[in-house]
């Protein structure tokens, strides 16, 4: 890599398997099972919370030095705040119909216990290119799995991917379900998105079996 | 000796590889091992987890004969080809071999699918694992053909066999282990997946389904329908069976759980056998009768008008709630579940009681879920370890009290 030192590429690596965010931190599960019974919401969520978490980061960075220790939460609420706001602007301006999907879920990101969770462990400790760096690769890992399981959710619960009948008309019925095939209708519950997620973790765990916990 | 001689030389050629417990299985499946302990043992008895999953099997196997009777006997009456049974439960129009075909037809095939996709999946996962293979399907593959509608298309009842052996037992790590009961996962995987091929008036009678679609090609027929009773009473219609119709099963529902007279029979069965617990089944039925004698309490009071959408199953009197819907089929076969049910005595007593009582209380209050006792049962699965937790807590208490009182 002539681009990152080894170390900062690690930033944005290790969030992507071994130390993701949802599957083995299990942070942000919430926003994981509300919002992902369409894929295009699961990527807007996933852009959404690249950009606070990089830029908060960033800007959590900065201000370390300065930031006294007794009011870091506070000082930190204020910057995601002021953050989402912004997103969830852009989002009514540019994308209406996609923020109404995701409602109140946009605002929601300030709960989102990756972000605070990152401003305490790396931004308050670290310079602002790394940070950054963290911030990018924390929210890659969250916006994978949102969009691993909103691929299946869409697929399996819609039959559509993006909008687009993959898999055929289900009232014509055209493709597939000229077979008989019909859509799963759990798989556009939330229940069905925590299974998927707990599918993800299975996988995950029997292929690295160093990251199961011991009891 | 051909067979078992052969089954046993495969047994020890694949011996130590991973295949063995593939074929351990089908060996001891279908004949003593030989390697049984012959001394030291200090209980000697037969009944092993084969022989208990057997006797379950066999109480259910009339409620399946039936299921098939009834399925035939269900289409024809719609079709107009016979008369509606008069003459109690040996009636000449129900036990016809026309009707019994048409529902063997039927239901064999959802029998086949059960078993061989949970049985593969079974095998699957004791080669993975490297354990012996286990029974525990065997009940749960005859449960599912009678707790679904007898139309349901086999792919789906396929999917949610995988889904609920894998999802519902085999990640808690197999027999024995699992939460929720693995036929009432499949079940309410389907209710919640395929809502369409679970409920309605169209799925209850073989041929309706495929009767509405020709109708809609232009086909000159008459419509076929059934209404399970709950679904008419969630609707607020008058019900058109009579109670004894209700008891001895002449109505339209899933393939095995109409008729209560066979469900009694069997769970009787069960409770000779020892196998299912008496005090499940009866404080469960005291639950949904004391959940049913307030709702009538509450109609009569007048607090309830039948303007109300829950007049229909609320004024409903108290004791049919036993005899309608899976109520009856659920309490016996699946409350009674060992592994997932309550395991201390007074801990049976709370667990079955609540499974009837909000039973009724699902079936009243949510008309869109009317088979209250799924979900009913699944519920209380998960609070089945909190229940004998407490029980044995208290237990502790008492005997830490009793042996405090004798020190001083």
């Amino acid at each position: 890599m002539g681009l990152l030192s080894k170390k900062d590429a690690k930033l944005i690596t290790d969030p992507l398997a071994d130390n993701n965010p949802i599957t083995i931190q299990v942070l942000g599960i919430c926003s994981a099972l509300a919002i992902t019974a369409e894929l295009k919401a699961s990527i807007v969520m996933a852009v959404s919370v690249m950009a606070v978490l990089a830029i908060g980061n960033v800007v959590i960075s900065l201000m370390r030095n300065i930031i006294p220790s007794k009011i870091r939460i506070i000082v930190q609420l204020v910057v995601v705040a002021a953050l989402v706001i912004i997103v969830d602007q852009v989002l009514k301006a540019f994308a209406y119909e996609l923020s109404k999907t995701l409602s109140v879920f946009v605002g929601l990101i300030i709960t989102n216990c990756i972000i605070m969770g990152r401003f305490e462990a790396f931004a308050l400790a670290n310079k602002p290119w790394r940070s950054f760096l963290d911030g990018i690769g924390n929210a890659a890992g969250y916006g994978l799995i949102l969009i691993i399981v909103g691929f299946f959710r869409e697929l399996l619960g819609s039959g559509t991917l993006l909008g687009f009948k993959v898999l055929g008309d289900p009232i014509e019925k055209t493709g597939l379900y000229a077979i008989g095939y019909e859509n799963n209708g759990f798989m556009l519950l939330s229940p069905m998105a925590l299974i998927v997620v707990g599918i993800i973790i299975w996988i995950q765990r029997t292929k690295n079996t160093a990251l199961i916990e011991d009891h | 000796m051909g067979l078992k001689n052969n089954l046993h030389n495969l047994k020890q050629k694949y011996k130590g590889t991973k295949m063995a417990p593939a074929f351990n299985a089908i060996h001891t499946f279908l004949y003593l091992p030989d390697e049984t302990t012959h001394n030291g043992t200090h209980i000697k008895a037969a009944d092993d987890l084969k022989r208990t999953m057997n006797t379950v099997i066999m109480a259910m196997v009339p409620c399946l004969l039936f299921g098939m009777f009834n399925a035939g006997y269900q289409h024809n009456l719609q079709v107009g080809e016979i008369q509606a049974v008069t003459s109690g439960f040996f009636s000449p129009e129900f036990w016809t071999l026309d009707n019994f075909m048409i529902g063997f037809w039927k239901i064999i095939p959802l029998v086949i699918v059960s078993y061989g996709v949970g049985l593969a999946i079974e095998f699957i996962f004791a080669v993975i694992k490297g354990h012996e293979v286990e029974e525990g399907y065997l009940v749960t593959g005859m449960l599912v053909p009678l707790i679904v509608p007898v139309d349901i298309p086999l792919w789906m009842l396929a999917v949610a066999v995988i889904f609920g052996v894998v999802i519902g037992k085999e990640v808690f790590g197999g027999t024995g282990m699992n939460i929720l009961n693995p036929a009432l996962t499949i079940r309410a995987f389907l209710f919640f997946a395929y809502p369409t091929w679970m409920s309605g008036d169209k799925v209850w009678v073989e041929g309706a389904v495929e009767r509405t679609k020709e109708i809609a090609a232009g086909a000159n027929l008459d419509a076929i329908s059934g209404e399970t009773i709950l679904g008419t009473l969630a609707q607020g219609k008058e019900m058109t069976h009579s109670v004894a119709d209700m008891f001895l099963g002449f109505i339209p529902g899933s393939v095995g759980e109409t008729s209560t007279l066979l469900i009694i029979l069997g769970g009787l069965f069960l409770v000779f056998s020892k196998i299912g617990s008496w005090r499940i089944m009866l404080s469960s039925c005291v639950g949904a009768l004391v959940m049913g004698l307030i709702f009538n309490g509450v109609v009569s009071s007048g607090w309830i008008t039948e303007t109300s959408k829950f007049y229909g199953l609320m004024s409903t009197e108290f004791w049919h709630h036993l005899l309608i819907g899976g109520f009856a089929f659920g309490t016996v076969f699946m409350a009674t579940d060992p592994v997932t049910a309550s395991q201390t005595t007074k801990g049976k007593w709370i667990y079955g009681f609540l499974v009837g009582f909000i039973s009724i209380m699902i079936r009243v209050f949510n008309p869109a879920y009317p088979e209250g006792v799924m979900l009913a049962i699944l519920l209380m699965n998960v609070f089945a370890p909190t229940i004998d937790h407490y029980v044995v807590q208290g237990n502790v208490k008492k005997r830490m009290k009793r042996l405090k009182a004798k020190v001083a």
